[in-house]
């Protein structure tokens, strides 16, 4: 940027590439924003005016539209879906930033062959284990239920958490710990003084992360929980989808009632969520 | 288990060979104990949850159980589930899709990514609104994404209405060519037939139905390829750059012949995870389209859902969940492996 200023005004100038480049960049950003834009646009239409010639078009008379049906069809749902993400999302921190802890400031012969068998369990597809895994609540009587679907979303929820806190542990000085063990400080009083105050900014990583995984997956809500009124909200988004006596205009308004959580923790928390996304690559 | 504590907290000592930790050994000793203690419970869920289950779905994919009785009886001859399996004109369909859907959508979400990534890594104007409408479907649930794309790529409405609304069909009218009408989700149609050896049963090449399911993952997935390749860029250092510029090197030939090949690590892990991902899609496929016409959308996630939960035949269900299982570890044991050496140096 240190050019000289006749080439920076030249610079600034609109040639016919960076023009073409313009109308392309626009191109791309309406592709983006077209399947939100069909959501949207549809689920307001109400059901006299949901044409499929018209799909394109934008409502022509401001009304709840297909909304009003899909809150009733889907808020039991929605809040199933925030009793289980916000306890899961809460002890598979936690769990996490015990275990982020050891892995990164007590580590021992082994420790990191552990932590690798540890991560490998966030790349398995679930279908491999949900057999043993239904059999496996259902003889400890959480099959079916929302605390069996918490258990199953911590549990496999452990890897990502562990690895996210135990990348951002490993940047804290190994000086500050050896610091306060000469002070006189132990295990539990380095994490709670130390290691908890520090991990903030981790907690709300991993947190959105969580949040937003656990709220969109699907699987486990589909086949841990049988009861239709009872299944995450995911879930029952897709039955709307695939019900014969539903309109496509509620099932857009489902889609976006779905998609509203995740979108506003999104906005609002934008640069904590890209990092959970990154972490994810294993990358600290 | 129980004979691990004693071993690791001697070893560690000498690991950490601090003098601080050294003079308070006993405490240090007990303080392992502790860490390890602490460690146990997570280790013993995933433990068997992940190892434990999976032992037992491969037992499972070796067993006769077919029917809604459970019969853990060994196969006899012992892979016959698996024989059955990739003898089975669907699931060479399914292994067909996945792979085809996991190289177009690579290419398409790892290419586009680097596009935006390079765009972005320019002067422009409102450019975080720009990087967030690119990133913001990776917020959002397969299921949401599926909905979408099903009306996107509906036939009657959806893309074919559009190119109708917007005037497309006026101008390939103008050069004899018909309106859009393609049957996308619908479709049954394979383009291409790859000469195959007799065994091969599935015809290969693309399924047009597939089309749709793989623009709408590269659509949700790019932005993440895109914020790894903003990640990676950022580390580029400025010096370079410049070097670069002084050099007369245009800017095309900056990216072709010193960036992109600097970016070279980003573009392996984002690859492996977006690999990954695409081996054991699932949840997309069965909102948006589900198995297709003629299997075209099928793919192995959706066949063991099937086999398992709709026509009890767990023996081969979990073969074919051990099969997906596989194909994820080839992708993802070396990526750890070579992960965890780095962090080691």
């Amino acid at each position: 940027m240190n050019t000289s200023t006749l080439r920076s005004t030249s610079s600034r100038r609109f040639t016919p590439g960076k023009v073409i480049g313009g109308i392309l960049l626009i191109l791309i950003l309406l592709f983006y924003l077209m399947p939100m834009y069909v959501l949207v646009v549809s689920g307001l239409k109400d059901a006299v005016n949901v044409n499929i010639d018209k799909m394109w078009d934008l409502p022509n008379s401001f009304t709840a539209g297909g909304f009003s049906e899909a809150w009733d069809q889907l808020g039991p749902n929605m809040s199933q879906s925030f009793f289980l993400v916000i306890p899961a999302t809460v002890i598979s921190a936690l769990l996490g930033a015990v275990n982020g802890y050891v892995f990164s400031k007590w580590r021992f012969r082994g420790s990191e062959v552990l932590f690798a068998l540890v991560l490998f369990g966030m790349f398995i597809p679930y279908q491999s284990v949900i057999v043993p895994l239904i059999r496996f609540l259902n003889e400890i009587g959480l099959y079916g239920s929302l605390p069996g679907l918490i258990v199953v979303h911590v549990i496999y929820g452990l890897p990502i958490t562990t690895l996210i806190f135990r990348n951002y542990f490993a940047n804290i000085p190994y000086e500050i710990v050896e610091a306060a063990r000469l002070d006189g400080a132990g295990f539990g009083k380095i994490f709670w003084q130390i290691m908890l105050p520090l991990g903030l900014p981790a907690f709300v990583v991993v947190g959105i992360f969580q949040f937003t995984n656990i709220w969109n997956e699907f699987l486990f809500g589909l086949t841990v929980i049988t009861n239709p009124r009872e299944q995450p909200i995911t879930v029952a988004l897709n039955n709307l989808s695939g019900s014969f006596s539903i309109s496509w205009n509620v099932v857009m308004a489902g889609a976006v009632i779905t998609a509203l959580p995740t979108l506003v923790i999104y906005i609002l928390l934008g640069r904590f969520f890209v990092r959970g996304m990154l972490a994810g690559s294993m990358k600290g | 288990m129980d004979s691990t504590p004693t071993p690791t907290a001697r070893s560690v000592g000498t690991n950490l060979s601090s003098p601080g930790a050294r003079s308070e050994s006993r405490r240090g000793l007990s303080d392992r104990l502790l860490a390890f203690l602490t460690l146990s419970p997570s280790l013993i869920a995933l433990l068997i949850f992940v190892y434990g289950f999976i032992a037992m779905t491969v037992w499972i994919s070796l067993s006769n159980w077919n029917s809604p009785k459970m019969d853990l009886s060994l196969a006899d001859p012992l892979f016959s589930s698996y024989d059955r399996l990739f003898n089975t004109t669907r699931f060479q369909i399914d292994l067909r899709n996945t792979i085809v859907f996991t190289i177009l959508f690579l290419i398409g979400s790892v290419g586009i990514g680097l596009l935006l990534a390079i765009v972005l890594d320019r002067k422009l104007p409102a450019k975080p609104l720009i990087r967030n409408i690119f990133l913001f479907p990776y917020a959002l649930s397969f299921v949401v994404t599926g909905v979408a794309w099903r009306w996107i790529f509906n036939p009657e409405s959806g893309i074919n209405r559009l190119a109708e609304v917007l005037g497309i069909n006026k101008v390939l009218d103008l050069f004899g060519l018909g309106p859009v009408q393609i049957n996308w989700l619908t479709s049954a149609t394979v383009i291409g037939d790859i000469p195959m050896p007799d065994f091969v049963k599935a015809q290969i090449g693309l399924p047009v139905a597939m089309i749709p399911v793989i623009i709408a993952a590269v659509w949700q997935l790019s932005g993440f390829a895109m914020a790894m390749y903003l990640a990676g860029l950022g580390t580029i250092s400025h010096d370079i750059r410049e070097a670069a510029s002084l050099d007369g090197a245009s800017t095309f030939r900056m990216y072709r012949d010193i960036i992109i090949p600097l970016l070279k690590p980003i573009t392996i892990s984002t690859t492996i995870i977006l690999g990954h991902i695409s081996l054991k899609i699932f949840d997309l496929v069965f909102a948006m389209s589900g198995k297709g016409p003629g299997f075209a959308t099928d793919v192995p996630g959706i066949f063991v859902y099937e086999q398992t939960f709709g026509a009890n035949r767990y023996n081969l269900g979990a073969a074919a969940s051990v099969v997906m299982l596989v194909l994820v570890s080839l992708v993802i044991v070396p990526y750890l492996a070579r992960s965890l050496k780095d962090v080691e140096r």
